[in-house]
């Protein structure tokens, strides 16, 4: 409060040519900042607004002339999604691809995690320490070094010199999914146990041992009393799982196929990048319809997101 | 409307299989730990919450990193031993040296640059009345896929002949400022420059939100004490601001580099690393995936992490310091 009222009376006693200036470099800040806001927001507007154009328009003429010659058509839209043709997008299936992709591959490393963060923040056993060292020095593991083996631990099982240990899992159909969850989950787990670990180390211990001496078990404190409490931790690092798992392009590339049986919208975009470059109506709005599921949660839950960041960059 | 919904039921029945799945292993895990009898000792719930974890960490990732170290001194199909020729070639073979030439470019303008833009655009809009809109906007991009961010950027970039009229917004102004429409992505070397802008634009949001979260951290009596004395906006950037927020700036810094060096999506999407625009990850999937050559995939991938693990141990130093 004294600093507030420090600062205002201050404020008054800045000389006549000093607030000029300010003024000035205040309003070249400000187109500055408005000029930047602009460059980052037009390449996506632009993608929004050719993706609702006639095809033969957008073929022949930039996205600008809209101001000029106004013509909207959702036509792009039912190409893209539901069109069955192999040429067309087929993006329904790739979507509905995605959401089954997703919706496990971030519940299953969030319990996990939580689990392994629990039993490792708060359960005192000998070995913790090295544990929780050598979880966390597991991102150091560029995906790119697991992908080969993994794949073929998918494809040929396990073998210890000749001697078939695990079966290969021959997956074949939807069942394929099951790999990608499977890969996710594990990508995840490290970032994972270790932000839901911090946030979990700086509960009250006096909480924990309360309830213990009531009576409860881990399971019930870790749901009537943990859960509860790292609710924010959760959701930011749902909310990161969710963003990265939606996009990811490699882990799809490789554990999903290129089908529309298992691939993503991702792979599917990569695809028509590549074969149909030109078919400008059919990216734009594909593209389109790739963004605006995560771009809705994130504009929704973008505050949960940021402390997400923040944790897990300046603080730690 | 021609899309079969009935043909997508098997999908969504394997969704539920998935949930099912993931609510059985909770139970499973929560049962178990309440029926384990309280004890003084720890160790058998902790088993219980942890080897789930443990398990996979190890299938997913433990094995496989020993697995590919060692399919790196393999040939392409895996059969022979070959020594060191994978990296003989990863060093030598022309091809192979242009990635390696990328990949340093990108990594060492994508986080200076990030960094910058992202800073200067903190201390810009930093207590302004737009502030959460203006953040807003630059933040977007972090919520688009590389793959979606690629062709929104192919579209900036697209290219027609001199007498039509252009679609690319990039080579509009070109050509309405009396130039002539170019092929940005297939002329090496500015092509890798015009795909790193599309990395740029991706992270600057990342960039400013940390740093705007450390530049509101800075104590008020700081910055007062400075403006008392007289200092202008400039010298208060560089010796209050910029000073203040060391260590979230390296943070940024070390995040980039590490994001920049695995990056595979925005290349694979644009030019699928051809015109010489391809990078460590990129060539490590074509080897792998492509052409068959595990060996050269995998020695390519150890390289990788033999580059990201310095960086990350500096991150974990930083980290301790923070703290």
């Amino acid at each position: 409060m004294t600093t507030l009222t420090q600062t205002v009376a201050r404020a008054g006693a800045v000389t006549a040519p000093q607030r000029v200036r300010r003024r000035l470099t205040s309003r070249v800040a400000s187109a500055v900042a408005i000029v930047i806001a602009v460059l980052w927001t037009t390449p996506t507007f632009g993608l929004l607004l050719s993706s609702l154009r006639p095809e033969d328009q957008i073929k022949s003429t930039g996205w600008w002339t809209f101001f000029s010659d106004p013509q909207l058509t959702l036509e792009n839209y039912q190409q893209v999604l539901f069109g069955t043709s192999s040429s067309s997008g087929q993006m329904a299936s790739f979507l509905i691809n995605s959401v089954v992709i997703t919706i496990p591959s971030v519940l299953l490393p969030l319990a996990l995690a939580t689990f392994a963060a629990y039993a490792l923040a708060w359960l005192p056993f000998r070995g913790r320490e090295w544990i929780y060292i050598g979880v966390f020095a597991l991102q150091i593991v560029p995906l790119q070094m697991a992908l080969v083996p993994l794949l073929s631990f998918f494809s040929q099982g396990v073998d210890v010199f000749g001697v078939q240990v695990l079966p290969a899992w021959d997956l074949e159909g939807p069942a394929r999914f099951v790999q990608v969850w499977f890969a996710h989950t594990c990508f995840a787990l490290p970032l994972g146990i270790f932000l839901i670990h911090n946030f979990m180390a700086e509960l009250p211990g006096e909480l924990m041992e309360a309830a213990r001496v009531d009576g409860a078990s881990h399971g019930t404190v870790l749901r009537k009393l943990v859960l509860p409490l790292v609710g924010p931790a959760l959701a930011s690092f749902g909310i990161f799982q969710f963003l990265w798992v939606w996009n990811d392009l490699l882990v799809a590339l490789i554990f999903a196929g290129g089908t529309a049986e298992n691939a993503p919208m991702t792979v599917r975009l990569a695809q028509m990048a590549g074969t149909k470059g030109n078919e400008w109506q059919r990216l734009t709005s594909g593209a389109f319809v790739s963004v605006i599921i995560p771009l809705i949660v994130f504009l929704s839950m973008q505050r949960y997101f940021v402390r997400g960041l923040l944790a897990g960059s300046v603080k730690g | 409307m021609d899309f079969d919904f009935a043909a997508e039921q098997p999908k969504l029945i394997q969704l539920l299989i998935g949930v099912a799945a993931f609510l059985a292993v909770v139970a499973v895990v929560l049962l178990l730990v309440d029926r384990v009898p309280m004890r003084r000792r720890a160790w058998p719930h902790a088993t219980i919450l942890l080897l789930p974890a443990l398990v996979l960490l190890g299938i997913g990732l433990v094995v496989p990193a020993v697995r590919t170290t060692l399919l790196s001194f393999m040939s392409g199909d895996g059969q022979q031993w070959v020594g060191l020729d994978n990296y003989a070639w990863m060093f030598t073979q022309p091809e192979a040296l242009t990635v390696l030439r990328n990949t340093l470019i990108w990594v060492l303008l994508v986080p200076l640059l990030v960094t910058s833009v992202g800073l200067v655009y903190a201390v810009l809009v930093d207590r302004t009345r737009f502030e959460s809109i203006a953040k807003s906007l630059v933040f977007l991009p972090m919520a688009i896929s590389f793959v979606g961010a690629g062709i929104i950027w192919r579209f900036v970039y697209a290219y027609r002949a001199e007498d039509q009229d252009q679609i690319g917004l990039l080579n509009q102004i070109v050509v309405s400022m009396g130039g002539e429409p170019q092929q940005w992505l297939q002329e090496p070397p500015l092509n890798t420059l015009f795909l790193i802008v599309v990395m740029i634009w991706i992270q600057a949001g990342f960039a400013t939100v940390v740093l705007s979260a450390a530049i509101k951290g800075i104590p008020a009596e700081i910055i007062e004490a400075a403006r008392l004395d007289g200092a202008g906006p400039l010298q208060m950037f560089f010796r209050v601001t910029l000073p203040s927020i060391r260590s979230a700036v390296i943070v940024v810094m070390v995040t980039q580099s590490i994001g920049t060096l695995k990056l595979f999506d925005i290349v694979r999407t644009m030019t699928g690393g051809q015109f010489d625009t391809s990078v460590i990850a990129n060539e490590m999937y074509n080897q792998a995936f492509r052409y068959g050559e595990t060996g050269k995939g995998a020695a390519l991938a150890v390289f990788l992490f033999a580059l990201v693990t310095p960086i990350v141990i500096y991150q974990i130093r930083q980290r301790r310091e923070v703290r």
